[in-house]
């Protein structure tokens, strides 16, 4: 893959006796992804593998869904079950096969767009419904496929495609968001802390319910070329470094010392009915009238 | 047949009962009038045999969640009426491109937009076969009764299990909405067809591999056959190509797919067609007035025949050609305003004069517009001899002022 290797290195030193093996994972003969040098797509590809081999779930029982983006391609390059559907509905789609097959792990990839814009209803009601599944949002603020237009989480005054002098919309907080809309587990990572990252997503899969992991990524060919990141790495650092604290350091943060940067962890975690044991226990009650 | 089993129910139950004969576990939907009954049964009826009935957040949804049930191996339906299938379209085309079995309902009502939501129409069926965008297979059933909507639904599992496309069974309000009795069969006694599951290992699975046929062996998610679904023009491996042969053939495979198997899946009804002059082309409850005005015009002496297709797409160009080729006028009654009427006229092929009448009052046509409009054909036919007059309509029709309920 064509990642930004550099970053992954200090990673690869550390864990130097066994480096993790990513072939079993990785669909033969669908290489080279379509994703641009520098993405961080595929960053966040790395820890969700690792992550997913953490788990040690079976590649038979993860089905991974996802809409229609640069995000949503992951799936082509995964040997799960895997299903590339249409702009913003992969969650609808997602709920029809996990209520089909309730064994199946769902892990649904997204982009900022796919879920919180076109997708945005599918993507409030998964949260309430709080059925087994794990939402990744590569949180890139841009619509990287269709050349850089902006999103609902592009930030005010920022530049693209359709907003030339700078946005003048509010963006969406996706784990507010969530939060809000009743998912169970809100977390937040970047592609810059993917070591964190897959351990949030980790924690993301074995969660019973809905969980939303938002990952903030980078679009060094759109959002990065528009807003005057001179390379990938400096808009990691600005933007997914400086511009995030973890829930640990922001405890000691004043709210002004706070103010314009985003939580990074864990940031809710909460017990709630899962749907598709909630409809089971349904179907047992009724059965039993019979 | 047993005589506990015949029962009198409405059409949208019919359909409910047609898909649980054909082993329908699955339900996701919206609800919308004149569909809703449709909806509700499913909702009490499916746990009760273990099946999945689920209230999704829009119609964009439902059709997405029954694909995807689709795909873990259940039988899936979903029934809406104009508004929601307008909605429906994007996820249609995605089943068709993608090869997956489901049934769609679409319980006809007026239209535009919100239109009249409780009146009647046939005004969807060139969007049945044209809705989504790009070139697509279009299987459409159109059932007249509520006995027929129950066998018409068992069918229209088949045909998606058979040829893995998404079938659309089409109704009026009127016969959704109707009250008949009808016989349930015993289980068993209709054929209901499964999809085709692969007998390959596992490693050598392809979804769309046709080597063997235009149509591949289906696999279920989670039953370790790890393949890949996309709504971009795929190789047989199911993963996207921009190979420009490789997208031809796929295109050109999936009208194929219906195209070639047209005899099989067509279906009609002939009424006093074999001696009749006149032809009356004509689909759900237009075609119950249709019928009557046959046995009328027949009392009259007037030799009229109706051709009514119980499929509607594909269309059934064959056995129109035979009408026009025997009679001297088709004529099309349909609740819109000119639809179906441009393929007769295309099948027909100008063999034979070809009107339609048509109504958008939210009122069903009556058998006496059509007598009147086949006596008025006759006249004309004969006119052209001796110089008659043009027939005085012997229609009286009252304006019908109904609540309107937004539905
Ligand atoms: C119904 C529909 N509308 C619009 C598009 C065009 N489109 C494709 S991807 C995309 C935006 C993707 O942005 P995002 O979800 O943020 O993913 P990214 O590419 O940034 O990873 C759009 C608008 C489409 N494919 N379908
Ligand atoms: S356009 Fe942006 S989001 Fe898409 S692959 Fe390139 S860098 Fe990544
Ligand atoms: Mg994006």
């Amino acid at each position: 893959m064509s990642t930004p290797t550099e970053e992954l290195k200090p990673l690869a030193k550390k864990k130097k006796k066994v480096p993790f093996n990513y072939e079993p994972y990785i669909r033969g003969g669908k290489l080279p992804h379509i994703w641009c040098p520098g993405c961080g797509h595929g960053i966040v590809l790395k820890s969700l593998l690792r992550a997913i081999h953490t788990t040690g779930m079976s590649k038979d029982d993860i089905a991974m869904v996802s809409g229609i983006g640069c995000s949503s391609r992951t799936p082509g390059y995964v040997d799960f079950n895997t299903l590339h559907t249409l702009h913003g509905r992969a969650l609808a789609y997602a709920t029809g096969l996990k209520l089909a097959k309730p064994k199946l792990k769902i892990i649904v990839t997204t982009g900022d767009g796919d879920a919180l814009a076109i997708g945005g209803n599918h993507f409030i009601h998964a949260c309430r419904r709080n059925m087994d599944m794990t939402i990744l949002v590569y949180n890139n603020a841009i619509y990287g496929m269709t050349s850089g237009q902006s999103s609902p989480t592009t930030p005010q005054g920022m530049i693209s495609t359709t907003g030339r002098y700078g946005s003048i919309e509010p963006p969406f907080d996706t784990c507010q968001l969530a939060q809000a809309a009743g998912a169970t587990f809100v977390a937040r990572g970047t592609a810059y802390h993917f070591q964190e990252l897959e351990k949030i997503i980790y924690e993301a899969i074995l969660h019973k319910g809905t969980s939303v992991v938002d990952i903030i990524d980078a679009c060094p060919t759109y959002y990065g070329r528009f807003n005057k990141y001179k390379t990938p790495s400096e808009m990691m650092e600005k933007i997914e470094k400086e511009g995030t604290v973890s829930v640990k350091q922001a405890e000691k943060l004043t709210p002004e010392e706070l103010q314009g940067k985003f939580l990074r962890g864990i940031i809710h975690r909460s017990e709630r009915p899962e749907y598709c044991e909630e409809y089971n226990k349904l179907v047992a009650t009724v059965q039993a009238k019979k | 047949m047993a005589n506990q089993k015949k029962r009198f129910m409405q059409g949208n139950e019919a359909c409910t009962e047609g898909a649980f004969y054909a082993g329908c576990r699955f339900y996701a939907g919206y609800p919308i009038t004149p569909s809703t009954e449709v909806m509700e049964i499913c909702g009490t009826r499916l746990p009760k045999v273990g099946g999945v009935f689920i209230q999704m957040e829009d119609e964009i949804a439902s059709i997405c969640a029954i694909v995807g049930a689709s795909l873990g191996g259940l039988k899936a339906m979903t029934a809406t009426s104009g508004p929601g299938f307008s909605l429906m379209q994007e996820g249609l085309g995605f089943a068709c491109m993608t090869e997956v079995p489901c049934v769609i309902v679409n319980v006809m009502r007026s239209g535009p937009s919100t239109g009249f939501p409780t009146g009647p129409s046939q005004s969807d069926v060139m969007q049945a076969k044209w809705g989504t965008h790009g070139d697509h297979p279009a299987i459409v059933l159109s059932p007249a009764s509520v006995e027929e909507i129950f066998h018409e639904t068992v069918r229209a599992f088949n045909l998606s299990e058979i040829y893995r496309t998404p079938v659309i069974l089409l109704y009026d309000e009127i016969i959704g909405h109707m009250r008949e009795a009808i016989t349930i069969p015993e289980p068993g006694a209709v054929e209901v067809i499964n999809r085709v599951a692969p007998n390959c290992p596992p490693n050598e699975y392809k979804p769309y591999d046709n080597k063997l046929g235009d149509i591949a062996p289906l696999a279920s998610y989670g039953d370790g056959y790890r393949f890949h679904v996309t709504g971009l023009y795929h190789a047989a491996d199911g993963f996207p190509t921009n190979n420009t042969k490789m997208i031809e053939d796929a295109a050109r495979r999936l009208l194929r797919k219906v195209d070639d198997n047209k005899e099989r899946i067509w279906k009609n009804e002939e009424y006093f067609l074999d001696d009749a002059e006149i032809g009356i082309f004509a689909y759900g409850v237009s075609a119950r007035s249709a019928k009557f005005a046959v046995r009328e015009l027949r009392k009259k002496g007037i030799k009229a025949g109706l051709l009514r297709p119980i499929t509607i797409w594909p269309f059934p160009d064959a056995a129109v050609e035979e009408m026009s080729k025997r009679v001297k006028a088709i004529i099309v009654p349909e609740m819109n305003l000119g639809q179906i009427v441009y393929e007769v006229e295309r099948a027909a092929k100008g063999r034979c004069d070809v009107k339609g009448i048509f109504r958008v009052d939210t009122e069903p046509i009556r058998p006496i517009q059509i007598m009147d409009c086949i006596t008025g054909a006759v006249l004309a036919l004969s006119e052209a001899k001796n110089g008659a007059k043009p027939p005085v309509s012997t229609m009286t029709e009252m304006m019908v002022e109904r609540d309107m309920i937004d539905g």
